[in-house]
């Protein structure tokens, strides 16, 4: 066993991460634990843009860009955190720009923004181009050039190392316990402040646009020490996963004028949002896409939908919809514009369906893709463990991970990127700040113990249950049952096969008892982790007798405010048991009315 | 349709040697080659080991010689290897640590050695820095570098020697070079003036031929060398 020091300790490399490393480490020793290079975090997909409310391409306000937040959260986001989020963009953005980061740019020069799902002008109920983009690779460009920077700060990484428990010492965070993934060694990392920035856990579904490592990982280390979590039953599903593969086809491309086609050849948005059509926001989308192909208008009556983004197509309908490009002139779109502004959802295109974007449309599915609830935390990134919001010294949360809540009950797209960007720095400046002021709690005699039990147990199963099956019960199950469309009564079947899939989970051998990269070893012990967050997001949701953004229930379709505009908090309790508590959503100015798109 | 993966292998605790396995599998001409790996180690060996995330080209994690060429795993689909039998082998000239994985630290040294991070010391303006359209798009090719080493690793030059600094560090060093705003061209064009920099490429163009991003490498290091020459950027 090794042991390190940091003033500040961050979990995970992506941007909420890096961002946080780099506020920190300007007067904190600070390193970055990532079971990943850095380069290969998760935000590094993320395609279409990050929104602020700069107005470099028309009028544009960051009140416009909360209440527009708000109403895609379906009033359960928190209304103070969602504020300081989109005032606080309009400079997160710039700063991005300022550290090098490549935005498309402008006819001036300045910053390019299309239009996203959910964002308008709150005047005309039109879409607003506010999501500042880099081509269709803007978390890409996010990601290097945080990490960039965190180089240039001489910013200290361990990477690939898995941390796998958290220290909890006197109620205070103390550290964490990770494994080199090269030699098994564990290594106790003794800190003052403890920020998870660990990202998702969408490999719980079948099909997801969510990396191999988007495994809850951070979910499931903090809740196993009686940190609550929030809003597990929001989940949410993105309308454009590529057929079969959940590839995500970015929103971007309804914003520079793609539309969705069903097996009739209707544009039926139309009938859903009358508005925006298209860029309604996500959660409007995919429910809308599941009633088109139950309904039998899936394309040959199959279980996936058109994106169509045909010069034609584009033309057409943005002519219709009386669509114009700043100038004052009809926007008109050519094949090579399209592929300049979505090279790389023409090659994903190309690669995995043989479908070349601008002369065939793209057969397109809902996938699982962002997981709105998480770690509680306040706007400074503050762990906060309660209702009465009660912060854990030490610990920290920011990003996906966390849940602030932003994102309420459906995130708008963009909104992710900015929630990286913002809480990622907030929570860098607020841990290092509390280090300063800090001493290091003792660590407990033994601080490797528990991760021993945990990996020891692993090592030492008899049994012949095999991964592959396990976790693909799980994923298709959880797809049909706890997904897009929810019921109670299978929503109770699934928690049953969930329940007993954790059984069958303990018989799983260890084939490989090697110390030289253990992948194996790792990916036993992020099935646990999934097929909790599994089990708690089912519950969560059982409880829930209401229908609001990400969760729809056939049985209970109407959203409730008088019973259900509150956040769920979780406990999992050390015999296994979830307690259920409820909070209140913080209402600001925007009292909750009807969503209409 | 069957096929029959030959894999390399390699346990460093075990063997003395690396050696091939063959295993035969039922695969759609669609599934990618990661699609296989995974299904080896599902049913047929749990100690496969090999590095992957996104499956989708983008994380980077899984660059691997694949019947003779670098890919990504998860963008090398069995229909366009045109062939039933599929090899796949470690990417060339980094160390082996077992199976398909290899020592990435000699790769991101270098990386880290050409200052692959924006400078510029002026006081940033309120908003954002102007930059043309064209300015913008001069430099837009390296930026879609994810360092996943494809083509450092099919470099023979590279696996010569690993002193040289090799394509991924000098893309690296061009996407900053070339960038309008950037004030620290001159100090990585010395950096790559050198014997194990820009003039070790002999425009052999496996890399630009590998590249998942599509990159046009080779031309992205003339201009590097045309800039040291010239004295000029632009």
């Amino acid at each position: 066993m090794k042991k390190h020091q940091f003033d500040v300790i961050v979990i995970g490399a992506g941007g909420a991460g890096l961002m946080a490393a780099l506020y920190a480490s300007k007067t904190s020793n600070t390193a970055v634990i990532s079971k990943l290079y850095p380069t290969r975090s998760h935000t590094g997909t993320a395609q279409g843009g990050v929104g602020a409310a700069l107005a470099n391409e028309e009028e544009d306000h960051w009140e416009w860009h909360t209440f527009d937040s708000v109403k895609g959260s379906d009033y359960l986001g928190d209304q103070d955190a969602i504020e300081f989020m989109c005032y606080e963009a309009v400079q997160a953005v710039y700063e991005l720009e300022h550290y090098g980061l490549p935005f498309s740019r402008t006819p001036e020069g300045k910053i390019a923004q299309r239009p996203f799902g959910g964002h308008t002008n709150n005047i005309t109920g039109k879409p607003v181009r506010r999501a500042c983009y880099a081509a269709d690779r803007t978390g890409h460009m996010i990601l290097q050039t945080l990490y960039q920077q965190c180089l240039k700060n001489n910013v200290n990484f361990f990477d690939e190392f898995q941390v796998v428990d958290l220290l909890v010492v006197n109620g205070v965070a103390a550290g964490v316990v990770a494994i080199e993934l090269g030699t098994s060694e564990l290594h106790v990392f003794h800190a003052k402040s403890v920020i998870f920035a660990t990202g998702g856990h969408g490999r719980v579904w079948d099909i997801t646009s969510n990396a191999y490592a988007y495994t809850g990982d951070g979910i499931a280390i903090t809740m196993r020490h009686g940190i609550p979590m929030e809003d597990m039953e929001f989940f949410q599903f993105h309308p454009t996963g590529i057929y079969k593969l959940g590839i995500l086809i970015t929103e971007g491309v309804r914003g520079e004028g793609g539309v969705l086609i069903n097996g009739k050849g209707e544009r039926f948005m139309e009938r859903y949002a009358p508005k925006v059509k298209d860029l309604a926001s996500r959660d409007v989308i995919s429910r809308a896409m599941y009633l088109e192909m139950k309904a039998g208008n899936g394309i040959n009556g199959q279980n996936y939908l058109y994106l169509d983004v045909r010069p034609e197509t584009v033309n057409k309908y943005a002519a219709l919809d009386g669509r114009r490009r700043q100038d004052g002139s009809p926007y008109v779109m050519t094949g090579e514009e399209i592929i300049a502004k979505l090279p790389d959802i023409v090659d994903f295109a190309r690669t995995y369906l043989g479908v070349d974007p601008v002369a065939q449309p793209m057969p397109v599915q809902p996938t699982a893709h962002y997981t709105m609830g998480g770690i509680p935390t306040n706007k400074y990134g503050e762990a906060v463990i309660d209702e009465n919001n009660t912060v854990m010294p030490g610990l920290y949360a920011a990003g996906e991970v966390a849940c602030v809540s932003v994102h309420g009950a459906n995130r708008l797209g963009t909104n992710s990127l900015l929630d990286l960007i913002v809480f990622g720095k907030h929570s860098g400046l607020r841990a290092a700040e509390y280090a300063l002021g800090a001493d290091f709690q003792p660590l407990p005699a033994d601080p490797t113990e528990f991760t021993r039990a945990q990996f020891d147990r692993i090592r030492n199963v008899q049994g012949n249950e095999k991964i592959l099956e396990i976790s693909g019960k799980m994923k298709t199950e959880m797809m049909d049952l706890v997904g897009m469309f929810r019921t109670g009564e299978g929503m109770q079947s699934a928690l049953e096969i969930v329940r007993e899939l954790r059984e069958r989970y303990k018989h799983i051998p260890l084939h490989d008892q090697g110390n030289v990269f253990n992948t194996e070893l790792i990916n036993i012990w992020e099935l646990g982790n999934l097929l909790e967050i599994a089990e708690l997001t089912t519950v969560c949701a059982l409880a829930r007798t209401e229908s609001r953004g990400g969760h729809a229930r056939d049985d209970y379709p109407k959203r409730d405010d008088v019973n259900w505009l509150k956040h769920t908090l979780a406990w999992v309790k050390p015999d296994g048991e979830i307690e259920l508590r409820y909070k209140p959503v913080v209402i600001t100015k925007y009292q909750p009315k009807e969503r209409v798109y | 349709m069957q096929v029959t993966v030959k894999v390399f292998r390699f346990n460093p605790e075990k063997d003395k040697k690396p050696h091939y396995e063959k295993y035969k599998l039922e695969a759609e001409p669609t599934d990618r080659v990661l699609d296989m790996l995974e299904y080896i180690k599902g049913y047929y060996d749990g100690t496969l080991s090999f590095r992957r995330s996104c499956a989708h080209g983008i994380c980077g994690s899984d660059a691997m010689r694949i019947n003779g060429r670098n890919y990504l795993a998860c963008k090398a689909l069995l229909k366009d290897m045109h062939s039933k039998k599929i090899t796949v082998e470690p990417i060339l000239g980094l160390r082996v640590i077992k199976d398909l994985i290899v020592d990435m630290e000699q790769f991101f040294t270098h990386y880290k050695s050409v200052m692959p991070y924006f400078v510029n010391d002026e006081p940033p303006p309120p908003a954002e820095r102007i930059q043309t359209i064209e300015e913008r798009e001069r430099f837009d090719d390296t930026t879609k570098c994810i360092l996943c080493a494809c083509c450092t690793t099919s470099c023979p030059i590279y696996w010569a020697s690993d002193d040289y600094v090799g394509p991924a560090a000098m893309i690296a060093a061009h996407r900053f070079i070339f960038d309008s705003r950037d004030k620290a061209a001159a100090e990585r064009l010395k950096i790559l003036n050198d014997q194990f920099g820009v003039y070790r490429c002999h425009t052999i163009f496996n890399c630009t031929e590998c590249c998942p991003r599509e990159i046009e490498i080779t031309q992205a290091i003339g201009e590097l060398k045309a800039a040291i020459i010239t004295g000029r950027v632009d």
